[in-house]
């Protein structure tokens, strides 16, 4: 059946409620912060409309750029633990009985239901010396004494990955149970073993799937600013915290928005590279 | 003995019993065709014997050596699924080298022997384009290829052809059993069209509630049933109940057929006619008389369908030997003891 486009304006009429909302609720606020990050900031009060580049100018220097780095970085490998065990989680469960299946998905959505205060605390309560995980390790035997394991950085990873990961597994699944299963039969058939079939059959076959999902753990992951507080050194404080310090704390509201418009930026270029990276694999 | 050997297989699916204690053996070098309804467990039997399931008891043997817990890669087999299951992600010509790369294939050999296979299946040239830009036939020809390129032991197609049209289907059938006698090889087809299996296969295999309930040649299959289900599976027949009486003198609906012998005890039996041996007669002159009650002219063959007693009997005649026979009109029908093939009970 072949479908005209659009003719006149009123076809396009039910377009204008999603419009109105995106126009309301993010270009609007989105213009205001990209506005607000060129204001000249007043000392002790608030802010005045300006066209200056000072804020981005603090922005450039060392302890931001290294901020910057490390909240990139800490995404990145929130994104790849996630992905990295989602995978073949996902995979195994696709293959279960139903009823298993249902069981695990409503516990993983449970997850999603707990606010990153209450995954926060009790990370850290799990992490503690006194109540926290270690204490069964020597119990068991495996450790001499009991010890604390936050503030870390493996703490901070732990938990945005704890935190992500249900997001993963759902975005994951619908790609993983439409895979045709016949795909690892057939590899087993002609002499793969079942981890090399995964690797060498589901692996490449999901490989726009797996993109897609680590671009959107990395943005999920790059927002994240309580859990490196609560489970982090000042040292592994995302761009996130500085963000909220500067705008809330410090009233600095200008360079607060420069600080978020180049995160954006910065964000939107790496996911740029990574799209054109995987249609370039793709042409190969 | 060379060749593959199933003993006792059964398989059950909680209390579901998929496979029944089946025995077969197939000698190498053989085209053996399973046949049946679905769910009669032929592609279950065929998943055994890949390794994709295990058998819940009964041992599956290859060239004498038991496979039965054998994993799959390790069993040197090549399989086309009914999906096909090529791999999207790979051209023409890595999809046909899989099974070489995964055994650590040095490139050039894998290359030529893609070459190979490629020209076998008559895509040479074929070797670079996606999978997704293939025909119908020709992504059946690479599913073939892709098993055949480790020259495996053993050949297992499940309803390979049934995702292609009707005359596409019957020329890869022909072609596909030239490929075999070509390379030997032992070869496992389950198909439910016993047309395929006919074209096909040195011995047909027909299956039903899990179990065998004939396996023989084709031929033997069509002119010596062993029950009734087969009879009536295989192609079309006529099924007749008939009575001995002491004297072992046999009586169809009614009417003496002399010369028809039931085997000795037997009292009551099933006889089944094909149709091309149902003779029309005039009226009084056959050992039945019956009404024509519908002619179906379908050009090449002529069926005509007679209510002989409480029976339907239909006759399949050539135009050329047209019997002139309306709807309503009396014939006779000529049953002879050598067209007459008495059924197991």
């Amino acid at each position: 059946m072949r479908r005209e486009p659009p003719q006149t304006f009123g076809d396009y009429s039910p377009l204008l409620f999603p419009a109105a909302m995106l126009t309301i609720f993010f270009v609007v606020p989105f213009g205001t912060m990209i506005a607000v990050s060129f204001f000249q900031r007043q000392q002790g009060g608030f802010y005045t409309p300006a066209f200056v580049f000072d804020n981005y100018e603090r922005f450039l220097s060392a302890f931001f750029g290294g901020v910057l780095g490390f909240s990139l970085m800490m995404a990145i490998a929130v994104a790849i633990c996630c992905v990295v065990l989602a995978l073949p989680f996902t995979y195994l469960l696709t293959r279960m009985a139903r009823r298993v299946q249902i069981v695990w998905l409503v516990a993983l959505l449970s997850i999603l239901s707990l606010s990153e205060v209450i995954i926060g605390f009790a990370w850290s309560t799990l992490f503690s010396r006194t109540a926290g995980i270690t204490n069964i390790l020597v119990a068991l035997g495996l450790m001499s004494e009991a010890k604390a394991l936050t503030p870390s950085f493996a703490a901070v990873l732990t938990g945005m990955v704890y935190q992500a990961f249900p997001y993963t597994v759902l975005v994951l699944f619908p790609a993983l149970v439409r895979l045709d299963p016949t795909l690892t039969e057939a590899a087993r058939t002609l002499g793969a073993s079942p981890p090399k079939a995964f690797f060498t059959v589901v692996v490449p076959a999901l490989r726009n799937t797996i993109v897609a999902t680590l671009i959107m753990v990395f943005i999920f992951a790059l927002g994240s600013y309580l859990l490196p507080q609560l489970l982090g050194r000042p040292q592994h404080w995302t761009l996130s915290v500085l963000i909220t310090d500067q705008a809330i704390y410090q009233s600095n509201m200008p360079f607060a928005a420069a600080m978020a418009v180049f995160l954006v930026l910065v964000t939107l270029g790496l996911v740029a590279l990574t799209v054109i990276a995987g249609r370039k694999g793709e042409a190969a | 003995m060379s060749g593959l050997a199933l003993q006792n297989v059964v398989k059950e699916f909680g209390a579901f019993k998929a496979v029944n204690d089946v025995d077969l053996t197939v000698p190498h070098g053989t085209f053996v065709c399973m046949l049946g309804p679905s769910g009669c467990g032929k592609t279950t039997l065929l998943r055994m014997i890949a390794g994709l399931d295990l058998p819940t008891s009964g041992a599956i043997r290859l060239d004498g050596e038991d496979i039965t817990r054998v994993p799959t890669h390790k069993r040197n087999l090549g399989m086309v699924f009914q999906s096909l299951a090529l791999f999207p992600h790979l051209t023409v010509g890595e999809n046909i080298a899989y099974s070489l790369r995964i055994r650590g294939a040095p490139k050039e050999d894998q290359k030529k022997r893609v070459e190979e296979l490629l020209s076998m299946i008559h895509l040479s040239g074929y070797a670079d384009r996606p999978v997704s830009k293939l025909s119908g036939g020709q992504r059946q020809r690479v599913a073939i290829a892709r098993a055949l390129a480790i020259s495996p032991k053993l050949f297992l197609l499940d309803e390979p052809l049934s995702a292609l049209d009707a005359k596409l289907r019957e020329a890869m059938q022909v072609e596909l059993r030239q490929l075999q006698q070509k390379l030997g090889i032992t070869t496992i087809v389950v198909t439910h069209d016993q047309r395929e299996a006919m074209t096909m296969a040195d011995t047909v295999v027909v299956m039903s509630g899990g179990e065998i309930r004939q396996a023989a040649s084709p031929i033997e299959i069509y002119r010596r049933p062993a029950d009734s289900f087969v009879a009536d599976f295989i192609g079309q027949t006529n099924l007749i109940e008939v009575e001995s009486d002491t004297r072992n003198h046999v009586t169809v609906l009614g009417q003496p057929v002399p010369g028809l012998q039931l085997p000795p005890g037997a009292a009551k039996a099933t006889i089944s006619i094909r149709p091309e041996d149902v003779h029309l007669t005039a009226p009084g002159a056959g050992a039945l008389t019956g009404t024509v009650t519908f002619v179906r002219d379908l050009g090449g063959t002529i069926e005509t369908f007679v209510e002989a007693g409480d029976r339907q009997i239909v006759a399949v005649s050539t135009p050329r030997e047209r019997p002139e026979v309306s709807v309503g009109q009396q014939v006779g029908i000529a049953l002879t003891p050598d067209v007459c093939v008495v059924l197991r009970k």
